[in-house]
């Protein structure tokens, strides 16, 4: 058996820890952008964590995975602003209408590979893109506010900061143990024997298709339930939220963080998102210390240090993150 | 005959001009091992590719145990017990041995949508699994990455794999490529071992393996059976001599 106490773990265990214990320091210091910062970050985790279950673990790299956020978020904004605030309606209609869509984009994407894949990948995340930019009643390219949260009655009240960031937090845990028991299932054994050789799959006897066509839906349906959380995070959906870039960011996480690995996409959601607030602040100071001045201007350079970083990673570890602090315990 | 397991009716392939099959005729009994030689290019490749379903033919039949298999897609034959090792190695690199063989037996374990229970603790693979790794003698090598086992022990899993899936027929495509003489002389064991249990079609170019191991040959030229016999029939047939053997002979001469 492997032993269970390794720097890998221990640095899993103290990120979980954190993130359960995080409400407890902004709760006391009134810290609110933190918590917001976070929950931000468990939401796209969630998002980041569904990608690598097609792309890390199935090989099937989608660049059109923000769509389900797009489609889980319209989901909740369209029925808000047509007066359905119950989350009861919204949330599996949200997750059904994101399963279909995984289901039409995966008949037709699953039958090529490669380049072929991604393109057709994206090109739906695109006309999903267009489609929300034309829809005028919903604020076209200018997005919509959301009135109100998805309404559970008595169950939880999603407007209070703390008890949706725990909400988040719990769908992004059971999030990871599902994919982690999808995984190691048989159903997971054939979608890692597909992604390593597809060809011989077939030749012991396995209809490959339709089983990377579930796991491609499975995903869909876990990053439209991200869309929901997103929509209910910021009270405002836009066409941004499908963007192709957003879509990259995905890919970038599970990338950096580790596609290995359940874990590794949270890591990297944290890493990028971190980096992306934190990057500018210290460029900031850096360039204060060295010129005495503050020059606003050059925060706006935080990803030429962002890139090369990215780059790295890519190169030296190809496990990502995840990988890399899996490595130590050799070293 | 009708005892043949695997039957082929005038098996026909067209490449654009190229005729890499010609009206092929050949049968395989339940109780024999069957090998098919012939020179670079006399179409064996596109024959066994026919036989699994990688390439349906232009025109005639092909009956595996009574039923026509000739449109029917890979997995599916798979499933009626057709099993096949590849030319090229080809297994899953990243897995360990024991987990190559127990997806082999997965696949012939009912269907796959299963997502919770832990696979690789699931005794109803692993046991099967590691019976069919000491049938090639790979028993010890069972936790080792794919990536690492050196070329004899990949050619032995890819046997192993096939034997997984509950063949009724293993279709062997040049075991031995690439195989120094010591690894031939352990695949040639092996398959001695085999050919007891199961009916085996044997694409092969090591003369001297199939000589030692084939209780009938067929000889492919051209996409064309030029003949179909007993080893020592073969061995003595002017045409395969002309065709094949002399080339052989060559062949050894060079070298």
């Amino acid at each position: 058996m492997k032993p269970l106490l390794t720097p890998r773990n221990a640095v899993v265990a103290a990120v979980i820890a954190v993130l359960v214990l995080l409400p407890l320091y902004t709760g006391a210091t009134g810290n609110t952008f933190l918590l917001t910062l976070f929950t931000r970050i468990v939401i796209l985790a969630i998002a980041a964590v569904s990608l690598n279950l097609i792309m890390g673990f199935g090989g099937m790299v989608s660049f059109g995975h923000a769509a389900y956020l797009g489609i889980g978020g319209y989901v909740v904004g369209i029925l808000a602003k047509e007066g359905v605030d119950s989350g009861f309606v919204q949330w599996p209609l949200a997750l059904v209408l994101s399963g279909l869509f995984a289901l039409a984009v995966g008949a037709l994407s699953l039958r090529t590979r490669g380049v072929y894949f991604i393109m057709i990948t994206l090109a739906f995340a695109q006309v999903a893109y267009y489609v929300a930019n034309g829809l005028d009643r919903y604020g076209g390219d200018d997005g919509l506010t959301i009135q109100r949260r998805s309404d559970f009655g008595a169950l939880i009240d999603l407007s209070n900061r703390t008890a949706f960031y725990y909400l988040c937090l719990a769908v992004l845990l059971a999030t990871l143990y599902l994919v982690w028991r999808i995984v190691n299932s048989r159903f997971g054994m054939v979608i890692q024997g597909a992604r390593s050789n597809e060809r011989r799959m077939r030749a012991i006897g396995f209809p490959t298709f339709r089983y990377k066509l579930v796991c491609f839906v499975i995903a869909g349906v876990l990053c439209g339930l991200a869309g929901v959380l997103l929509a209910n995070h910021t009270n405002f959906i836009s066409p941004a939220l499908m963007h192709w870039t957003r879509s990259g960011d995905l890919i970038v996480m599970a990338v950096m963080g580790g596609m290995g690995s359940v874990f590794g996409p949270v890591i990297g959601a944290i890493t990028l998102l971190v980096l992306e607030e934190a990057l500018p602040h210290l460029i900031g100071v850096a360039t204060w210390v060295a010129t005495g001045k503050e020059i606003a201007a050059v925060k706006e350079y935080w990803q030429l240090i962002l890139g090369p970083m990215l780059l790295l990673i890519v190169l030296f570890a190809r496990g990502g993150i995840d990988g890399l602090l899996t490595g130590l315990r050799r070293g | 005959m009708a005892d043949a397991l695997l039957k082929i009716e005038g098996l026909t392939k067209r490449f654009g001009g190229v005729v890499a099959s010609d009206n092929i005729a050949l049968e395989v009994y339940r109780d024999e091992l069957h090998a098919v030689i012939g020179p670079n290019g006399a179409g064996k490749t596109t024959l066994i590719g026919q036989l699994t379903g990688e390439i349906l033919p232009n025109a005639g039949r092909i009956f595996f145990n009574g039923t026509d298999i000739t449109g029917m897609p890979v997995h599916a034959r798979s499933a009626l017990g057709l099993a096949r090792s590849f030319q090229i190695t080809s297994l899953f690199l990243d897995f360990t041995a024991l987990d190559n063989v127990a997806l082999a037996v997965q696949a012939h374990a009912g269907h796959s949508f299963r997502f919770w229970r832990n696979a690789r603790r699931d005794e109803r693979l692993r046991e099967p699994a590691l019976v069919s790794l000491a049938r090639v003698g790979l028993r010890e090598r069972a936790d080792v990455i794919v990536r690492n086992l050196s070329h004899g022990e990949q050619r032995q899993l890819e046997i192993a794999m096939a034997l997984a899936t509950k063949p009724r027929l293993l279709l062997l495509d040049e075991p031995m490529a690439g195989m120094g003489p010591e690894e031939s002389a352990r695949m040639v064991e092996t398959l001695r071992e085999l050919k007891r249990e199961l009916p085996i079609l044997l694409i092969e170019h090591d003369m001297e393996a199939v000589f030692a191991l084939a209780d009938r040959i067929t000889v492919l030229v051209y996409g064309r059976v030029i003949a179909t016999g007993i080893p020592e029939v073969i061995r003595a047939n002017a045409e395969v001599r002309s065709a094949y053997l002399g080339e052989e002979e060559e062949e050894e001469i060079r070298a």
